[in-house]
């Protein structure tokens, strides 16, 4: 079974949007803990940023947003995605001791590349521009599971799947055991489908905060749909 | 700096792992340039024969009458501001890197008017970004830069200015770094950013203070220059740096203040002192000089701040106002608003000789000046 991941900006309806994924066929749910200037984010994320912001979605009130969603969805992973400027603010080993106690189950730092404070465990990007070096630098020090870029690029819907990811799936896989889950640019289920035929599994960001908008029904219909295409696909 | 990229607690690279191969390439890309004679010679030649350098050191008599004031001419400088020394050595090292297309950020649309002016010598395709507010009160660089043949890209969100335009030109960079370099227009940006650029300004502290020695037979007390990133200020302090006698003042707009009220926090790709709020969350800052509107400094200032080496002060924007019109009337200089910061600090100083550098010129600024 290919592992399908549901990308979710928090807020005050984070956890039932969460919950509601979950029922679509989510396997894992990052939520993302707004900064003022998300570099490796295109305009959806970072828009949903400025708005969770605007509603007051600081570190704490994140923090007590994954724990709700932790209460609703005790058996599912639960990863924040950030930038290393609210760590730096928090205090690095508390944030990783206080997102721990909340419920997460990792991290995601989009701005913080492998090699650089090797001592915080978290999930590791690489993307079709790292050398294989850099490849092997992440694989060895990731948590779990190696989150595959697939484009060079920033987050955010594109048509098609991206030609770099196949590429990247086989450098990475001459690496590493470690599941690997494509994430960047995939958003209808053709997409969906195409990537979890390539990697272990998918990442749906921007498409997923877009249709969140319409409420946990649209958004477990929607994650349905990208179960079924992920599930199509013959795993051997 | 050490080999990481950092002064001391601030600098580094904290960027998505899609720049981190470029930024590496970078670094040995302008290694090697550093160690090739012909690199620096070509930046020699480049200097003398189209940017105008040396520039000269101006005594200003009447400004502070009670001082023996210099003033270094980089508004003299082709296109009006010390922004070229940079742009023309990143766009060497561009050449050298075989990167044929350029994106940078611009406030005060010096930077911008510098990069399209080297692409435009040396057949780049050049892209600029700029917050909409900025292309507003810099309207006359707007023009220019259209002139040059760079397309100019409104950004429009946040607060249109030289934070969100810096962002959107590194989210450019992402998606097409392997055809182009960023051209970074202050000493801020990820390792080995802040380098490049306080080398390439650093031109400026060489030549001024040979020139001061020359003019006065020995160095002056202080030298003093507007920081926004802190490019200017740090080429001219890199001149003075080791000699110990010597006060580095740095002056923020008093609302821009990055180094006299921000936090460590992380912005653009580096660790530095910034704006920010307790959560990490960057927070605006004001100014009516476009070239001072940022929340963040480069690293190295922070650095020489907390080490006591430099000193930064504020000067307001009524402050800058005047002392842009006293400049002009008793000088016979317009200067840019950016450097009228500087100079607004000038008279109260406790030191006699007092070396000031002169960022830019005032042409761009005459709209904003003549409507307050
Ligand atoms: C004339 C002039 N001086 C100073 C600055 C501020 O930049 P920096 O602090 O990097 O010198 C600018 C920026 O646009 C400028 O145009």
């Amino acid at each position: 079974m290919k592992t399908l991941i549901v990308y979710l900006m928090s807020g005050s309806e984070t956890p039932e949007l969460a919950a509601a994924a979950v029922e679509g066929g989510a396997d894992l749910v990052e939520l993302g803990f707004p900064f003022s200037d998300p570099l490796a984010d295109g305009p959806v994320i970072r828009r949903a940023a400025e708005r969770a912001l605007g509603e007051g979605m600081r570190t704490v009130a994140c923090l007590e947003c994954l724990a709700r969603t932790h209460e609703l969805v005790p058996n599912v992973p639960l990863v924040p995605m950030t930038y290393s400027a609210l760590l730096e603010a928090y205090g690095w080993e508390r944030f990783a001791t206080d997102a721990h106690d909340a419920g997460a189950s990792s991290m995601i730092l989009a701005d913080l590349p492998a090699g650089e404070r090797p001592e915080l465990k978290r999930i590791q990007l690489v993307a079709p521009t790292s050398t294989d070096e850099r490849l092997r630098i992440a694989a060895e020090q990731t948590d779990g599971w190696l989150y595959l870029v697939t484009v060079t690029g920033t987050t955010g819907t594109r048509t098609g799947l991206s030609p770099a990811l196949a590429g990247l799936v086989t450098r990475a896989r001459a690496i590493t055991d470690a599941p690997l889950y494509a994430g960047f640019g995939i958003s209808t289920p053709d997409d969906a489908r195409a990537a979890a035929g390539l990697a272990d599994g998918i990442v749906v960001g921007s498409r997923a905060v877009e249709v969140a908008e319409g409420g946990p029904d649209a958004l477990r219909e929607y994650v349905c749909t990208l179960r079924e295409a992920v599930d199509s696909v013959v795993t051997n | 700096m050490t080999s990481a990229g950092l002064y001391g607690a601030y600098g580094g690279r904290y960027v998505p792992e899609t720049l981190v191969p470029a930024l590496d390439e970078l670094d040995s890309g302008w290694r090697a340039a550093r160690a090739d004679a012909s690199f620096q010679a070509e930046l020699d030649e480049l200097g003398r024969t189209f940017a105008g350098r040396p520039t000269p050191l101006t005594r200003a008599e009447r400004y502070a009458s009670d001082k023996r004031l210099y003033l270094k001419r980089e508004d003299l400088l082709h296109t009006g501001a010390h922004k070229l020394n940079n742009a023309l050595g990143q766009a060497v090292l561009a050449r050298r890197l075989s990167k044929r297309r350029i994106v940078a950020e611009t406030g005060a649309g010096q930077h911008g008017v510098a990069t399209a002016t080297v692409c435009a010598r040396f057949g780049l395709e050049c892209v600029v970004y700029m917050g909409e507010e900025d292309m507003r009160r810099q309207r006359p660089n707007v023009e220019r830069m259209n002139l040059l043949g760079a397309e100019v890209r409104p950004v429009e969100f946040g607060k249109r200015t030289l934070k969100e335009a810096t962002s959107e030109a590194i989210r450019d960079w992402i998606t097409n770094v392997e055809t182009t370099h960023y051209l970074i227009g202050s000493c801020v940006g990820p390792s080995p950013y802040p380098e490049i650029v306080r080398e390439l300004q650093a031109v400026i502290g060489r030549e001024s203070r040979a020139q001061f020695l020359q003019a006065e037979g020995r160095l002056p007390e202080v030298v003093v220059a507007c920081v926004g990133g802190g490019s200017n200020a740090i080429g001219i302090f890199a001149g003075f740096i080791d000699d110990a006698g010597v006060r580095l003042l740095g002056v923020e707009a008093a609302d821009a203040a990055s180094l006299g009220s921000g936090n460590a926090a992380v912005l653009h790709g580096a660790r530095s002192s910034v704006l920010s709020d307790a959560d990490g969350q960057i927070t605006d800052a004001h100014s009516i000089s476009a070239g001072l509107d940022y929340p963040g400094v480069g690293p190295e200032h922070a650095w020489l701040r907390d080490s006591g080496r430099a000193d930064y002060v504020g000067a307001t924007d009524a402050e800058a106002l005047a002392a842009f019109r006293d400049l002009t009337r008793l000088e016979g200089i317009i200067p840019a608003l950016e450097p009228a910061h500087a100079l607004a600090r000038v008279r109260e100083l406790d030191e006699e000789l007092v070396l000031v550098c002169l960022s830019g010129r005032g042409d761009k600024d005459l709209a904003e000046v003549l409507a307050q």
